[in-house]
């Protein structure tokens, strides 16, 4: 699976995209799994009311299944226009 | 629909001349281009704008497609760019052509209104001083709400 970071959490976390194979059933236990890598990843995904998540590139919230998840993005509230 | 996204300038004039153009029955044509306001106190000297590849193209053609099934709509256009922007440069443009007024300007309204806080792009000021991540408005999620 295919994780994208954005903005300040592609900063945070230090990489734009990395891929990873992961059993996380949700985007919640993907972001508990992450957290738990590194602090660098616990700080980024801290706070997820400041966070957005989209999968295959569709936004959705921290509780969809990440069943036929190709790509998985984070970032933080969108500032367009 | 016409929905582009990139990185080099565009021409106002000549969009709006090629939107407005070839067209039948349409009575309104109504644009709005947004630009990189100037931060007084502390002298912005570039917006950084990032985007994401990809989803950028399909979200933004979808919120054009429900503005064109939700009002009466000839034809919408959409550009926005990404990369480094200096102060007065124009970062965006929508248009909306309808037969009336009342559908171009609400459609208008509408596309401007998800752009802010729907289209995946991410504005960040770079100062004399700092770089800063623009924060999102509790007031462009509201306005939201009326649609």
């Amino acid at each position: 699976m295919d994780i994208l970071y954005f903005a300040w959490v592609r900063e945070r976390i230090g990489r734009p995209r990395e891929t990873l194979e992961t059993d996380a059933a949700t985007v919640a236990e993907l972001v508990e799994e992450l957290k738990g890598r590194e602090d660098r990843y616990a700080a980024a995904f801290a706070d997820l009311s400041a966070l957005r998540v989209a999968v295959n590139q569709e936004l959705t919230d921290f509780d969809a299944s990440l069943e036929g998840a190709r790509e998985v993005a984070f970032f933080p509230p969108m500032t367009g226009g | 629909m016409r929905i582009l996204i990139q990185e080099d300038p565009f021409d106002v004039g000549e969009e709006v001349s090629r939107f407005s153009a070839g067209h039948q029955d349409v009575g309104a044509v109504v644009t709005f281009t947004g630009v990189v306001r100037d931060v007084p106190e502390e002298r912005l000297k570039v917006m950084e704008i990032e985007h994401y590849p990809g989803m950028t193209e399909s979200a933004l053609a979808e919120m054009a497609a429900r503005a064109m099934d939700r009002w009466s709509l000839a034809d919408a256009l959409v550009i926005h760019r990404y990369g480094r922007l200096a102060p007065g440069e124009m970062i965006m443009m929508v248009g909306t052509a309808s037969k009336h007024r009342k559908d171009a300007f609400e459609a208008a309204e509408y596309l401007m209104d998800f752009l802010k806080s729907r289209a995946p792009f991410w504005k960040r000021e770079i100062t004399a001083r700092s770089a800063q991540w623009v924060a999102a408005k509790d007031d462009d999620e509201n306005a939201l709400k009326r649609w």
